[in-house]
């Protein structure tokens, strides 16, 4: 099934807090929505599941030629004929019911032995078998996460919803769960569309990931596009790490940086325009024989690499990582050179500029505090 | 903002529904206690208040007011120095102890006066004893003795939120206090006290409230006080107008009270302050004083008048005829009625409250619940007059013979006003605990009507449900003013068994019913320390 949004308003108490959001999820395929809690991520799923009201535009669903409008001006097709499952932030698993029984509980219209048979495929899928038995409270929260999981599966949605499905889980399962729900789904061919506020999470699940960021969908694209290409200063900023330098048109085809001219393949481009640049940390490497130095601010050692905070000659900042047998103590001056693969460039705002760190830093900052308390 | 959501399909659920307006019709009966002694107040029959202002009213608010001040102190300080010794020191015994005083929540007032009159009175063989070595107790039939029996009986209010408060947030203070050079001494006054006392001001309304509605203790120990008046007014004098006079004049010191713990318990924050500490504050030599202090008000709020019953019953086991199968057979076949009655409210006010929010439904679980405020005594004044008066009119009016065995309908109307709100409780807090979360899930999996009730909200409320019926059904067999003013002939309980033979001055055979009594109540005080254990 294909589901499409189409210049979606959500919100509640009668104020939008989405507006003008459009996306389209094709068959199979796994999307996710990435923002920052209070952006309006889970309103906008319980509209697509049919609990809340559309303040603006249509939801529809297509299925080969069958075209339906889910929610839309005066249509609020109700929740359970939407052919859409859905798995809730808390799991919603009925206590007094075991895993089985529980996946059980919306197979009512198949005969028993059918549905205890489909239940229990539901189960192995994600790796429960063994756990049919056991009730919610003697199961950990990841399993029940995927008990909920095998629950929205079991009466073959054609699309699933998943609320901030890792969110409750330790930092150290979630990935690793996330890859493990990524496989169950597309065992399935069931098309899902998660919600997270963690960049790990949508990375690793999802095919197509959308950054939401003041009020409105930014850009819905791959990954690599989201961390490559992306469309605005928003999303630069929001996915990964990097920072904003000025850099200055030489011609056509060749920009003027801090450190050092680079080639640029943009059309419509004059000599003299100046522009913001997005360098990521991959972009600067570090090389002792380089001429171009620059003074170590800040350094971060991550393990494999140290992310060095660069101040240059010019007085802007850069990061860049290097492989951490380049030991480098603050205050010592180190060269390196550019490597530009992909040239991003917005409007030049020198406010706007420096280095910035990306949403996910201060959650995995919180995520270490919570491992170190342990 | 260029869209709203009128412009839409409008949400499912809110605003006003048949249930919502179930609900507020549930709460009718509520108000017509209200109302009336509302309305005796302001249009007095002038004849009646002079009199009543003459012989009774003095009399009767000197008594109450004393009473009110004496059983409040004396449940303030006895409680607070229990929970303050549980929760904050060790002696030996004190696990033990920590529960065990939790005990006389079993003993209504009236039961503990049945064996405590029984035991001290001047023709008792324990003060005769006394006598003949020269030593004379007090009057135990005196305001100084009502007072403690109330206090013994009622203590465990304040005991009960003041551990708690002890046990969460002071217990902690007290450790930051001790860290900061206080003597234990000084940082249990200026640390832990003040914290905990919005809870024991809590505790100490409940327990005046509970004076306030008090009938069995009171008519045990002949001690006016507003309950015992309307019932004189009522049965003595056969002037329900009267005691309908008194009645209004009661509500006043009720709206005073109800509105005084509204307050309070809008102060008492629960901030939580870490873990209750495990380290206690050992109390050296002064240990054993400690343990005799506890014990001894164990010992005299539940072993001893529980001894002594079950002495006195074994002695008169004639009581046990068919008679007295008779009373508890009654006692039970009300208690279910009522249980079922009230639970079946409860769960329409709270599932209204949950399923259409608004103010509306928000409105009905407020009067749905108010009747617990009112005493007993005053509830079946206020319901009696207005209602007889009413079905008489339709008599004359309508010329049917309505066969409303009448008293009972009525008897079943006042303990669901009364006890509409014990019920609540437990069934609100299960309904809260099925999560919005669930019946989404259920709705996307197409489980609706009555499948879902079946599957989801039942199994989830059960509980609940039982837990409710229970309180309500061991609340209605101790229940005395209530059913001993409203009960159709015959309708005798062992409660007003209990009433009839300390009216006669028959004390020792008043023991046996009371002590059934004991056994029944001591359910709901079992189960609360199951609980109790089963959460720390």
């Amino acid at each position: 099934m294909r589901l499409e949004l189409i210049d979606c308003a959500v919100g509640f108490d009668g104020r939008a807090v989405l507006q003008g959001l459009s996306l389209a999820l094709q068959s199979g395929e796994i999307g996710a929505l990435l923002g920052p809690s209070g952006a309006g991520k889970t309103t906008l799923l319980r509209a697509i599941a049919g609990f809340v009201p559309l303040y603006r535009g249509s939801i529809r669903s297509a299925d080969g030629e069958v075209e339906r409008v889910l929610s839309g001006a005066g249509v609020m097709l109700p929740p359970e004929a939407r052919g859409i499952g859905m798995v809730f932030q808390d799991h919603a698993l009925l206590p007094h019911l075991n895993a089985l029984d529980n996946v059980r509980f919306g197979l009512f219209r198949l005969p028993r032995a059918g549905a205890i048979r489909r239940a229990r495929d539901c189960l192995a899928l994600v790796g429960l078998a063994d756990f049919a038995s056991r009730y919610p409270h003697e199961l950990s929260g990841g399993q029940q996460q995927r008990v909920a999981l095998a629950r929205a599966l079991a009466p073959k949605p054609q699309c699933v919803l998943l609320d901030e499905p890792f969110s409750s889980l330790d930092p150290d399962l979630r990935e690793r769960l996330a890859l493990e729900v990524r496989a169950a789904l597309k065992a399935e061919g069931v098309g899902a569309l998660l919600i997270t506020h963690s960049q790990t999470e949508a990375f690793a699940m999802a095919d197509r990931v959308g950054v939401l960021a003041e009020g409105a969908l930014q850009q819905w694209d791959s990954a690599y596009a989201l961390y490559h290409r992306p469309v605005n200063e928003v999303v630069a900023r929001f996915i990964g790490e990097g920072a904003f330098i000025t850099a200055e048109t030489l011609g056509e085809h060749r920009l003027r940086t801090p450190l050092g001219d680079a080639p640029c393949a943009r059309p419509g481009l004059r000599a003299g325009q100046r522009f913001n640049l997005l360098l990521r940390p991959d972009d600067v490497i570090h090389d002792d024989d380089s001429r171009l130095q620059a003074e170590v601010v800040a350094r971060a050692f991550r393990g494999a690499d140290f992310l060095y905070t660069l101040k240059l000659d010019s007085g802007e900042r850069v990061l860049s990582l290097v492989p951490s047998h380049h030991d480098h103590a603050i205050g010592q001056r180190i060269g390196l050179r550019l490597d530009l693969e992909h040239v991003v460039l917005f409007e030049h705002a020198p406010a706007a500029g420096g280095v910035f760190q990306g949403a996910d830093t201060a959650a995995a900052a919180d995520a270490t505090m919570v491992s170190a308390a342990r | 903002m260029s869209a709203t959501a009128e412009t839409f399909a409008a949400p499912g659920r809110r605003g006003v529904g048949g249930l919502t307006l179930l609900a507020l019709a549930l709460c009718l009966p509520s108000l017509i206690p209200l109302l009336s002694a509302t309305v005796a107040l302001f249009n007095p029959d002038p004849a009646t208040l002079s009199h009543l202002w003459q012989f009774t009213l003095p009399r009767v608010a000197g008594n109450t007011f004393w009473l009110l001040l004496g059983v409040g102190f004396c449940t303030a300080v006895l409680g607070t120095a229990l929970a303050a010794l549980v929760a904050l020191t060790e002696f030996p015994g004190r696990a033990l102890l920590r529960w065990a005083l939790v005990l006389p929540l079993a003993l209504p007032g009236y039961v503990l006066a049945v064996a405590f009159i029984g035991l001290f009175d001047y023709s008792g063989s324990f003060a005769t004893g006394l006598r003949e070595l020269g030593l004379a107790l007090p009057e135990i039939r005196s305001r100084g003795g009502v007072i403690a029996v109330l206090s013994l009986a009622l203590y465990p209010y304040v005991y009960l939120v003041a551990l708690d408060a002890f046990g969460s947030q002071g217990a902690r203070a007290l450790e930051a206090a001790r860290a900061l050079g206080m003597s234990p001494r000084r940082a249990f006054l200026r640390a832990s006290l003040p914290l905990a006392r919005p809870f024991i001001a809590g505790g100490v309304l409940l327990v005046l409230m509970e004076t306030l509605a008090d009938f069995g203790t009171v008519a045990a120990f002949n001690y006016d006080t507003f309950t015992s008046a309307i019932y004189s007014a009522w049965f003595a004098m056969f002037s329900p107008d009267t005691a309908l006079q008194i009645a209004a004049v009661m509500l006043l010191a009720v709206a005073l009270l109800v509105g005084l713990e509204a307050r309070s318990r809008r102060r008492q924050s629960f901030a939580r302050l870490g873990a209750p500490v495990q380290q206690r504050l050992p109390l050296g030599r002064g240990r054993w004083l400690a343990t005799a202090f506890c014990g001894g008000v164990l010992g005299l709020a539940f072993l001893l008048p529980v001894a002594r019953l079950l002495y006195v019953a074994s002695s008169h086991l004639d009581e046990l005829d068919a008679r007295y199968f008779e009373f508890i057979g009654n006692g039970f076949a009300l208690s279910a009625m009522a249980a079922a009655l009230t639970v079946a409210a409860a769960l329409v006010l709270a599932l209204a409250a949950r399923e259409q929010p608004g103010f509306l439904s928000r409105l009905a679980q407020r009067l749905g619940t108010l009747g617990y405020g009112l005493p007993g005594a005053l509830l079946a004044i206020g319901l009696y007059v207005p209602l007889t008066r009413a079905t008489g009119w339709l008599l004359d009016r309508l010329q049917i013979e309505m066969a409303l065995s009448g008293g009972l309908a009525l008897l079943l109307l006042a303990y669901g006003v009364r006890f509409t709100a014990v019920a609540h409780a437990p069934v609100a807090g299960a309904l809260m605990r099925i999560r919005e979360s669930q019946l989404e899930a259920a709705a996307l999996l197409g489980v609706r009507g009555l499948r879902r009730l079946q599957q989801l909200h039942w199994p989830l409320l059960r509980g609940g449900l039982a837990t409710a019926a229970l309180l309500v059904f061991v609340d209605v067999m101790k229940e005395m003013p209530i059913t001993l003013m409203m009960r159709p002939f015959g309708w005798n309980t062992l409660a007003t068994r209990v009433f009839e033979l300390t009216n006669e001055g028959e004390w020792r055979r008043a023991a046996l019913p009371a002590l059934s009594i004991v056994a029944v109540g001591l359910i709901p005080v079992l189960l609360l320390l199951r609980r109790g254990r089963d959460a720390t």
